[in-house]
Protein backbone atom coordinates (compact mmCIF):
# COMPACT_ATOMS: atom_id res chain seq x y z
CA UNK A 1 0.00 0.00 0.00
CA UNK A 2 2.74 2.42 0.98
CA UNK A 3 4.69 1.33 -2.09
CA UNK A 4 1.72 2.10 -4.32
CA UNK A 5 1.33 5.57 -2.79
CA UNK A 6 5.04 6.27 -3.25
CA UNK A 7 4.82 5.22 -6.89
CA UNK A 8 1.73 7.42 -7.43
CA UNK A 9 3.47 10.40 -5.85
CA UNK A 10 6.49 9.76 -8.09
CA UNK A 11 4.28 9.74 -11.23
CA UNK A 12 2.54 12.96 -10.17
CA UNK A 13 5.84 14.73 -9.44
CA UNK A 14 7.52 13.60 -12.67
CA UNK A 15 7.59 16.28 -15.40
CA UNK A 16 5.44 15.45 -18.40
CA UNK A 17 7.55 13.83 -21.12
CA UNK A 18 4.96 13.65 -23.94
CA UNK A 19 2.35 16.43 -23.50
CA UNK A 20 3.06 20.09 -24.19
CA UNK A 21 2.68 22.71 -21.47
CA UNK A 22 -0.06 24.37 -23.56
CA UNK A 23 -2.04 21.12 -23.84
CA UNK A 24 -1.81 20.49 -20.13
CA UNK A 25 -2.78 24.05 -19.21
CA UNK A 26 -5.66 24.29 -21.70
CA UNK A 27 -6.76 20.72 -21.00
CA UNK A 28 -6.81 21.40 -17.27
CA UNK A 29 -8.78 24.58 -17.89
CA UNK A 30 -11.37 22.93 -20.14
CA UNK A 31 -11.75 19.89 -17.92
CA UNK A 32 -12.08 22.24 -14.93
CA UNK A 33 -14.99 24.01 -16.60
CA UNK A 34 -16.65 20.70 -17.51
CA UNK A 35 -16.30 19.14 -14.08
CA UNK A 36 -17.18 22.27 -12.11
CA UNK A 37 -20.10 23.02 -14.42
CA UNK A 38 -21.24 19.43 -14.23
CA UNK A 39 -21.02 19.44 -10.45
CA UNK A 40 -23.00 22.64 -10.16
CA UNK A 41 -25.59 21.46 -12.69
CA UNK A 42 -26.06 18.23 -10.74
CA UNK A 43 -26.34 20.29 -7.55
CA UNK A 44 -28.98 22.51 -9.13
CA UNK A 45 -30.95 19.47 -10.29
CA UNK A 46 -31.15 18.23 -6.70
CA UNK A 47 -32.42 21.70 -5.76
CA UNK A 48 -35.70 21.59 -7.66
CA UNK A 49 -39.27 20.82 -6.67
CA UNK A 50 -39.36 18.10 -9.34
CA UNK A 51 -36.40 16.34 -7.71
CA UNK A 52 -37.88 16.57 -4.20
CA UNK A 53 -41.26 15.23 -5.30
CA UNK A 54 -39.74 12.42 -7.37
CA UNK A 55 -39.83 10.38 -4.14
CA UNK A 56 -43.27 9.31 -2.93
CA UNK A 57 -42.29 10.15 0.68
CA UNK A 58 -42.24 13.83 -0.19
CA UNK A 59 -44.85 13.80 -2.97
CA UNK A 60 -47.62 12.05 -1.02
CA UNK A 61 -47.06 13.67 2.37
CA UNK A 62 -45.47 17.08 2.68
CA UNK A 63 -45.96 18.22 -0.91
CA UNK A 64 -49.69 17.49 -0.79
CA UNK A 65 -49.93 19.57 2.37
CA UNK A 66 -48.05 22.46 0.79
CA UNK A 67 -50.51 22.77 -2.10
CA UNK A 68 -53.41 24.59 -0.39
CA UNK A 69 -51.13 26.96 1.52
CA UNK A 70 -50.32 30.57 0.66
CA UNK A 71 -46.75 29.70 -0.31
CA UNK A 72 -47.92 27.48 -3.15
CA UNK A 73 -50.97 29.27 -4.50
CA UNK A 74 -51.71 32.95 -3.94
CA UNK A 75 -52.99 36.17 -5.47
CA UNK A 76 -49.60 37.44 -6.69
CA UNK A 77 -48.50 34.22 -8.37
CA UNK A 78 -45.16 33.93 -6.61
CA UNK A 79 -44.43 30.41 -5.42
CA UNK A 80 -42.00 29.22 -2.81
CA UNK A 81 -41.20 25.59 -3.51
CA UNK A 82 -39.28 23.04 -1.42
CA UNK A 83 -35.65 24.29 -1.79
CA UNK A 84 -36.61 27.94 -1.25
CA UNK A 85 -37.33 27.18 2.41
CA UNK A 86 -35.36 24.01 3.08
CA UNK A 87 -32.00 24.69 1.40
CA UNK A 88 -29.82 27.73 2.17
CA UNK A 89 -29.23 29.95 -0.86
CA UNK A 90 -25.63 30.89 -0.05
CA UNK A 91 -23.16 28.47 -1.65
CA UNK A 92 -21.10 27.30 1.34
CA UNK A 93 -24.18 26.87 3.54
CA UNK A 94 -25.90 25.06 0.71
CA UNK A 95 -23.01 22.56 0.43
CA UNK A 96 -23.11 22.05 4.21
CA UNK A 97 -26.85 21.34 4.05
CA UNK A 98 -26.37 19.02 1.08
CA UNK A 99 -23.79 17.03 3.04
CA UNK A 100 -26.25 16.71 5.94
CA UNK A 101 -28.85 15.58 3.42
CA UNK A 102 -26.79 12.48 2.72
CA UNK A 103 -28.47 11.08 5.82
CA UNK A 104 -31.78 11.55 4.02
CA UNK A 105 -30.43 9.35 1.22
CA UNK A 106 -29.77 6.71 3.91
CA UNK A 107 -33.35 7.11 5.10
CA UNK A 108 -34.63 6.73 1.54
CA UNK A 109 -32.59 3.55 0.91
CA UNK A 110 -33.66 1.89 4.16
CA UNK A 111 -37.27 3.13 3.95
CA UNK A 112 -37.38 5.05 7.24
CA UNK A 113 -40.58 6.88 6.23
CA UNK A 114 -41.73 4.84 3.24
CA UNK A 115 -45.30 4.42 4.50
CA UNK A 116 -47.80 6.99 5.73
CA UNK A 117 -47.76 5.42 9.21
CA UNK A 118 -43.98 5.57 9.47
CA UNK A 119 -44.03 9.17 8.26
CA UNK A 120 -46.57 10.18 10.90
CA UNK A 121 -44.51 8.40 13.52
CA UNK A 122 -41.42 10.41 12.56
CA UNK A 123 -43.21 13.64 11.80
CA UNK A 124 -42.53 15.30 15.16
CA UNK A 125 -38.81 14.49 15.02
CA UNK A 126 -38.50 15.68 11.42
CA UNK A 127 -40.37 18.90 12.17
CA UNK A 128 -38.23 19.56 15.23
CA UNK A 129 -35.07 19.30 13.12
CA UNK A 130 -36.38 21.98 10.78
CA UNK A 131 -37.58 24.22 13.64
CA UNK A 132 -34.19 23.93 15.33
CA UNK A 133 -32.39 24.75 12.08
CA UNK A 134 -34.55 27.85 11.46
CA UNK A 135 -34.29 28.99 15.09
CA UNK A 136 -30.50 28.69 14.86
CA UNK A 137 -30.14 30.70 11.63
CA UNK A 138 -32.74 33.32 12.65
CA UNK A 139 -35.22 32.07 10.02
CA UNK A 140 -32.78 32.83 7.22
CA UNK A 141 -34.83 31.04 4.56
CA UNK A 142 -37.94 33.07 5.50
CA UNK A 143 -35.94 36.27 5.41
CA UNK A 144 -34.59 35.55 1.94
CA UNK A 145 -37.98 36.89 0.82
CA UNK A 146 -39.57 38.52 3.90
CA UNK A 147 -37.32 41.20 5.39
CA UNK A 148 -38.04 43.53 8.31
CA UNK A 149 -37.05 46.57 6.24
CA UNK A 150 -39.48 45.93 3.42
CA UNK A 151 -42.32 44.90 5.72
CA UNK A 152 -44.88 47.72 5.85
CA UNK A 153 -46.93 46.94 8.93
CA UNK A 154 -49.49 49.63 8.10
CA UNK A 155 -50.56 47.33 5.26
CA UNK A 156 -51.11 44.46 7.68
CA UNK A 157 -54.11 43.77 9.84
CA UNK A 158 -53.88 45.37 13.27
CA UNK A 159 -53.37 42.01 14.92
CA UNK A 160 -50.45 41.07 12.63
CA UNK A 161 -48.91 44.55 12.90
CA UNK A 162 -48.99 44.45 16.71
CA UNK A 163 -47.42 41.01 16.84
CA UNK A 164 -44.64 41.92 14.41
CA UNK A 165 -43.92 45.16 16.22
CA UNK A 166 -43.73 43.48 19.60
CA UNK A 167 -41.83 40.32 18.75
CA UNK A 168 -40.18 40.52 15.33
CA UNK A 169 -38.77 44.06 15.29
CA UNK A 170 -37.49 43.77 18.84
CA UNK A 171 -35.73 40.52 17.91
CA UNK A 172 -37.46 38.73 20.77
CA UNK A 173 -38.70 36.02 18.45
CA UNK A 174 -37.91 34.86 14.96
CA UNK A 175 -40.33 33.97 12.16
CA UNK A 176 -40.52 30.25 12.94
CA UNK A 177 -41.29 30.87 16.63
CA UNK A 178 -44.87 31.80 15.70
CA UNK A 179 -45.28 30.58 12.12
CA UNK A 180 -44.78 26.86 12.63
CA UNK A 181 -47.01 24.85 10.34
CA UNK A 182 -47.20 27.67 7.77
CA UNK A 183 -46.53 25.30 4.86
CA UNK A 184 -47.17 21.81 6.26
CA UNK A 185 -49.46 20.21 8.82
CA UNK A 186 -48.24 20.26 12.39
CA UNK A 187 -47.27 17.12 14.33
CA UNK A 188 -48.71 16.41 17.78
CA UNK A 189 -47.94 19.75 19.43
CA UNK A 190 -48.78 18.50 22.91
CA UNK A 191 -45.87 16.06 22.55
CA UNK A 192 -43.69 18.85 21.13
CA UNK A 193 -44.37 21.15 24.11
CA UNK A 194 -44.26 18.39 26.70
CA UNK A 195 -40.66 17.36 26.20
CA UNK A 196 -39.47 18.71 29.55
CA UNK A 197 -41.84 16.33 31.31
CA UNK A 198 -39.08 13.75 31.03
CA UNK A 199 -37.12 15.76 33.60
CA UNK A 200 -39.78 15.30 36.28
CA UNK A 201 -39.21 12.90 39.14
CA UNK A 202 -40.71 9.47 38.66
CA UNK A 203 -42.85 8.14 41.54
CA UNK A 204 -40.82 6.39 44.24
CA UNK A 205 -41.20 2.65 44.58
CA UNK A 206 -44.55 1.77 46.11
CA UNK A 207 -45.76 5.38 45.91
CA UNK A 208 -49.13 6.06 44.31
CA UNK A 209 -49.86 8.80 41.77
CA UNK A 210 -51.64 10.93 44.38
CA UNK A 211 -48.67 10.75 46.77
CA UNK A 212 -46.12 11.51 44.02
CA UNK A 213 -48.23 14.45 42.81
CA UNK A 214 -48.36 15.79 46.37
CA UNK A 215 -44.60 15.54 46.69
CA UNK A 216 -44.21 17.21 43.28
CA UNK A 217 -46.28 20.12 44.60
CA UNK A 218 -44.16 20.05 47.80
CA UNK A 219 -47.20 19.33 49.94
CA UNK A 220 -46.93 17.29 53.10
CA UNK A 221 -47.94 13.70 52.44
CA UNK A 222 -50.55 13.36 55.19
CA UNK B 1 -85.23 34.44 -19.65
CA UNK B 2 -86.28 34.51 -23.29
CA UNK B 3 -87.32 30.89 -23.08
CA UNK B 4 -89.33 31.55 -19.98
CA UNK B 5 -91.20 34.44 -21.65
CA UNK B 6 -91.87 32.32 -24.71
CA UNK B 7 -93.18 29.57 -22.50
CA UNK B 8 -95.46 31.99 -20.68
CA UNK B 9 -96.77 33.37 -23.98
CA UNK B 10 -97.26 29.95 -25.52
CA UNK B 11 -98.71 28.34 -22.43
CA UNK B 12 -102.33 29.59 -22.59
CA UNK B 13 -102.54 28.53 -26.23
CA UNK B 14 -101.07 25.08 -25.65
CA UNK B 15 -101.95 23.96 -22.16
CA UNK B 16 -103.97 25.75 -19.56
CA UNK B 17 -102.71 23.79 -16.50
CA UNK B 18 -99.03 24.47 -17.40
CA UNK B 19 -99.78 28.20 -17.53
CA UNK B 20 -100.96 28.10 -13.95
CA UNK B 21 -97.78 26.30 -12.84
CA UNK B 22 -95.28 28.47 -14.76
CA UNK B 23 -96.86 31.76 -13.70
CA UNK B 24 -96.70 30.56 -10.14
CA UNK B 25 -92.93 29.98 -10.58
CA UNK B 26 -92.48 33.38 -12.25
CA UNK B 27 -94.16 35.14 -9.35
CA UNK B 28 -92.23 33.24 -6.71
CA UNK B 29 -88.89 35.02 -7.23
CA UNK B 30 -86.81 33.16 -4.67
CA UNK B 31 -83.17 34.16 -4.89
CA UNK B 32 -81.25 31.04 -5.79
CA UNK B 33 -77.55 30.49 -6.27
CA UNK B 34 -78.26 29.79 -9.96
CA UNK B 35 -79.57 33.34 -10.49
CA UNK B 36 -82.40 32.12 -12.79
CA UNK B 37 -79.94 30.67 -15.29
CA UNK B 38 -81.67 27.95 -17.35
CA UNK B 39 -80.85 24.44 -16.25
CA UNK B 40 -79.18 23.48 -19.53
CA UNK B 41 -76.82 26.48 -19.39
CA UNK B 42 -73.84 27.29 -17.25
CA UNK B 43 -74.73 30.09 -14.88
CA UNK B 44 -72.24 32.85 -14.20
CA UNK B 45 -70.49 32.28 -10.90
CA UNK B 46 -70.81 35.04 -8.37
CA UNK B 47 -67.66 36.51 -6.91
CA UNK B 48 -66.37 34.79 -3.79
CA UNK B 49 -67.11 37.22 -0.96
CA UNK B 50 -64.24 38.64 1.07
CA UNK B 51 -63.82 37.69 4.72
CA UNK B 52 -64.16 40.49 7.26
CA UNK B 53 -60.69 40.95 8.77
CA UNK B 54 -61.11 44.12 10.84
CA UNK B 55 -60.27 42.65 14.28
CA UNK B 56 -63.22 44.64 15.64
CA UNK B 57 -65.46 42.59 17.89
CA UNK B 58 -69.07 42.33 16.77
CA UNK B 59 -72.24 42.72 18.78
CA UNK B 60 -73.80 39.46 19.93
CA UNK B 61 -77.42 39.22 18.81
CA UNK B 62 -78.36 37.39 21.99
CA UNK B 63 -76.37 36.82 25.18
CA UNK B 64 -75.40 33.21 24.58
CA UNK B 65 -74.50 33.61 20.92
CA UNK B 66 -71.01 32.25 20.22
CA UNK B 67 -68.91 35.37 19.45
CA UNK B 68 -68.14 35.91 15.75
CA UNK B 69 -64.55 35.68 14.55
CA UNK B 70 -63.46 39.15 13.38
CA UNK B 71 -60.44 37.91 11.39
CA UNK B 72 -59.44 35.46 8.65
CA UNK B 73 -59.00 31.84 9.60
CA UNK B 74 -57.77 30.48 6.26
CA UNK B 75 -55.83 27.24 6.57
CA UNK B 76 -56.12 27.15 10.36
CA UNK B 77 -55.26 23.64 11.50
CA UNK B 78 -57.68 22.38 14.13
CA UNK B 79 -57.28 18.65 14.62
CA UNK B 80 -55.99 16.01 17.00
CA UNK B 81 -52.42 17.27 16.66
CA UNK B 82 -52.82 20.99 17.00
CA UNK B 83 -55.34 23.80 17.43
CA UNK B 84 -54.29 27.03 15.73
CA UNK B 85 -57.04 29.05 17.46
CA UNK B 86 -55.81 28.04 20.90
CA UNK B 87 -52.29 29.22 20.07
CA UNK B 88 -53.67 32.73 20.78
CA UNK B 89 -56.95 32.21 22.66
CA UNK B 90 -55.92 29.59 25.23
CA UNK B 91 -55.64 30.48 28.91
CA UNK B 92 -51.83 30.56 28.85
CA UNK B 93 -51.45 32.29 25.47
CA UNK B 94 -53.52 35.44 26.03
CA UNK B 95 -50.78 37.35 27.83
CA UNK B 96 -48.62 37.18 24.74
CA UNK B 97 -51.38 37.44 22.14
CA UNK B 98 -53.70 39.86 24.00
CA UNK B 99 -56.57 37.97 22.38
CA UNK B 100 -59.78 37.23 24.32
CA UNK B 101 -59.51 34.00 26.29
CA UNK B 102 -61.97 31.22 25.55
CA UNK B 103 -64.69 31.41 28.18
CA UNK B 104 -64.83 29.10 31.17
CA UNK B 105 -67.75 27.22 29.60
CA UNK B 106 -65.18 25.66 27.28
CA UNK B 107 -63.61 23.93 30.29
CA UNK B 108 -66.90 22.40 31.40
CA UNK B 109 -67.97 18.87 30.70
CA UNK B 110 -71.61 18.18 30.04
CA UNK B 111 -72.34 17.72 33.74
CA UNK B 112 -71.26 21.34 34.19
CA UNK B 113 -68.09 20.43 36.04
CA UNK B 114 -65.13 22.67 35.23
CA UNK B 115 -62.06 20.74 34.15
CA UNK B 116 -58.39 21.75 34.15
CA UNK B 117 -58.13 21.92 30.37
CA UNK B 118 -60.40 22.54 27.39
CA UNK B 119 -63.19 19.99 27.29
CA UNK B 120 -63.00 17.77 24.19
CA UNK B 121 -66.59 18.66 23.29
CA UNK B 122 -65.57 22.33 23.01
CA UNK B 123 -62.31 21.75 21.12
CA UNK B 124 -63.48 22.29 17.53
CA UNK B 125 -63.87 26.07 17.47
CA UNK B 126 -65.58 26.49 14.11
CA UNK B 127 -68.46 24.23 15.12
CA UNK B 128 -69.87 27.37 16.76
CA UNK B 129 -67.61 30.33 15.92
CA UNK B 130 -67.64 31.59 12.35
CA UNK B 131 -66.08 34.35 10.29
CA UNK B 132 -68.25 36.92 8.51
CA UNK B 133 -68.11 37.85 4.85
CA UNK B 134 -69.07 41.03 3.02
CA UNK B 135 -71.61 39.13 0.86
CA UNK B 136 -75.02 40.66 0.28
CA UNK B 137 -77.68 38.54 2.04
CA UNK B 138 -79.83 36.42 -0.27
CA UNK B 139 -82.94 37.23 1.76
CA UNK B 140 -83.69 40.16 3.99
CA UNK B 141 -82.92 39.60 7.65
CA UNK B 142 -85.94 40.25 9.84
CA UNK B 143 -84.24 39.50 13.13
CA UNK B 144 -85.23 41.87 15.94
CA UNK B 145 -82.85 42.46 18.80
CA UNK B 146 -84.15 41.46 22.25
CA UNK B 147 -83.59 45.00 23.58
CA UNK B 148 -86.02 46.34 21.00
CA UNK B 149 -88.53 43.62 21.86
CA UNK B 150 -88.29 44.53 25.57
CA UNK B 151 -88.67 48.23 24.70
CA UNK B 152 -91.74 47.41 22.61
CA UNK B 153 -93.30 45.30 25.37
CA UNK B 154 -92.61 48.03 27.96
CA UNK B 155 -94.16 50.78 25.81
CA UNK B 156 -97.21 48.66 25.13
CA UNK B 157 -97.62 47.90 28.83
CA UNK B 158 -97.18 51.53 29.92
CA UNK B 159 -99.67 52.56 27.20
CA UNK B 160 -102.18 50.01 28.47
CA UNK B 161 -101.92 51.16 32.08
Amino acid sequence: MLGFLKRLWWIIRRPSAYFSLGFLTMGGFVMGIIFWGGFNTALEVTNTEAFCTSCHEMRDNVFEELKPTIHYSNRSGVRASCPDCHVPHQWSNKIARKMQASKEVWGKIFGTINTREKFLEHRLELAQHEWARLEANDSLECRNCHSDESMDITRQSKRAADAHERFLFTGEKTCISCHKGIAHQLPDMAAADGEDHAGLLAPQHGEGLLASTRSYLRLSSD
Amino acid sequence: MKHLRLAILAAPILLAPVFVASSAIAQNQVATLRNTAPLDQEGEATQIPGIVNTDIRQVRNYPDQPPLIPHKTDNYQVDLNSNKCLSCHSRTAVEISQAPMISVTHFMNREGQTLGAVSPRRYFCNQCHVVQTNARPLVENEFVDIDRVIDYVNTQQSGAD
